[in-house]
């Protein structure tokens, strides 16, 4: 069996994970190359179905990095991401993809070491748990107009 | 609006289970606005089945509509282009008058995605509570704008009961007590006295009984 290599998807908010991860560059730090990063003006603008195309497109895990609570440059954008994850993680859990596939953080611009860490949480997390269902057998998907457009 | 919140997940799934390609359709009315089946919810639905179904094994094919409203027959024509062959059953997520005039329309198995609960308003985001007993005959009039029928437990016309306490009703210690709410009313704007009219046995011929209600305009009928 060939070794598992997860796709994460993670969406970055602008002000806080985007520039972390900016900085972990400028840092030179490393983190695991499994990391696709989704720039988003605010973590408040991810919303459920994101997360679930994320996972129909072929996700293995995805998390949701917005600012540090409180300091939302949109006020409340990072606490209505926080809701909308929990929500979507329930709806996982029903699917029996898992809600703990996903996940949200929270952290601040200057913090790159943190942002490297989490991709590597991440990372070890979702090795750790396999394959998400819906990769880890071969099913023809039929012709779905919406499932197939691009994002 | 009318108030529906989803059937469960797996309710839903059940029901769609002989499947193989459905047609889930959305309505931008009553439902957007209280978010359980406007054109978002019908994404996220259809995204939770086909990954449910493709899980199993068993795949799914989804085509996805919204129309601005499920309760209007010139709406409803739109459906037409969507409604083909190979559709093996059309879930709607409009409320209980949707999936009839679906059903009335097309000949297709229909399935509804939701449960339809009450006439109400939105007290705050996300919370929804019901305010009209759509009995027909309305004597907000005479409650100073607090409904007896839906705000009391009881939908006594002449109130409060002994289970008053504190304002709140015996049935629930979070529940406001409905005449409560229109005593206090009624002080407030010196109209008490109409509270000592005993109003007698309200006319429930014109609420939910002797089949659907109509209501017809001839100066609005177009034929």
């Amino acid at each position: 069996m060939s070794e598992f290599y997860p796709k994460i998807v993670a969406f970055c908010c602008y002000y806080c994970a985007y520039s972390a991860a900016d900085l972990a560059g400028s840092m030179r730090l490393q983190y695991p190359s499994n990391i696709r990063l989704v720039e988003v003006p605010c973590s408040g603008r991810v919303d459920v179905l994101m997360i679930l195309k994320a996972f129909e497109k072929g996700a293995d895990g995805v998390y949701v990095a917005g600012c540090l609570e409180g300091d939302c440059h949109f006020l409340k954008g990072n606490y209505r991401a926080k809701k909308r994850v929990l929500y979507a993680k329930k709806i996982l859990d029903e699917i029996g993809i898992g809600g703990e596939r996903l996940e949200m953080f929270n952290l601040s611009g200057s913090s790159g070491p943190r942002f490297a860490e989490i991709a590597e949480e991440m990372v070890t997390r979702i090795s750790k748990l396999g394959p998400s269902p819906l990769n880890s057998r071969l099913v023809s998907f039929p012709n779905c107009k919406d499932a197939t457009a691009g994002n | 609006m009318i108030v529906a919140e989803n059937k469960p997940f797996h309710d839903i799934l059940g029901l769609i289970e002989d499947a193989k390609k459905i047609l889930i359709v959305g309505c931008g009315g009553c439902v957007a606005v209280c978010l359980s089946g406007g054109e978002k919810e019908v994404g996220v639905l259809a995204s939770a089945l086909r990954m449910s179904r493709k899980k199993e094994g068993n795949p799914l094919e989804t085509v996805e509509v919204t129309l601005p409203r499920q309760c209007d027959p010139e709406y409803m024509d739109m459906l037409k282009g969507y409604v083909k062959e190979d559709i093996d059953c059309i879930l709607s997520l409009g409320c209980g008058v949707g999936v009839q005039f679906i059903a009335e329309r097309f000949s297709k198995w229909v399935i509804p995605a939701q449960n339809t609960k009450f006439a109400g308003g939105t007290i705050a985001h996300g919370i929804w509570e019901e305010r009209c007993g759509l009995c027909g005959e309305c004597i907000l009039y005479k409650t100073g704008g607090i409904c007896p029928i839906i705000r009391c437990s009881k939908s006594l016309l002449n109130g409060p009961c002994g289970g008053s306490q504190n304002g709140k009703c015996e049935v629930d210690k979070n529940l406001d007590c409905g005449w409560q709410l229109i005593y206090d009313r009624m002080k407030k704007f010196g109209k008490l006295d109409l509270l000592l009219k005993i109003e007698p046995p309200k006319d429930w011929s014109k609420s939910r009984d002797g089949g659907p209600r109509k209501v017809v305009r001839e100066d609005v009928k177009i034929s």
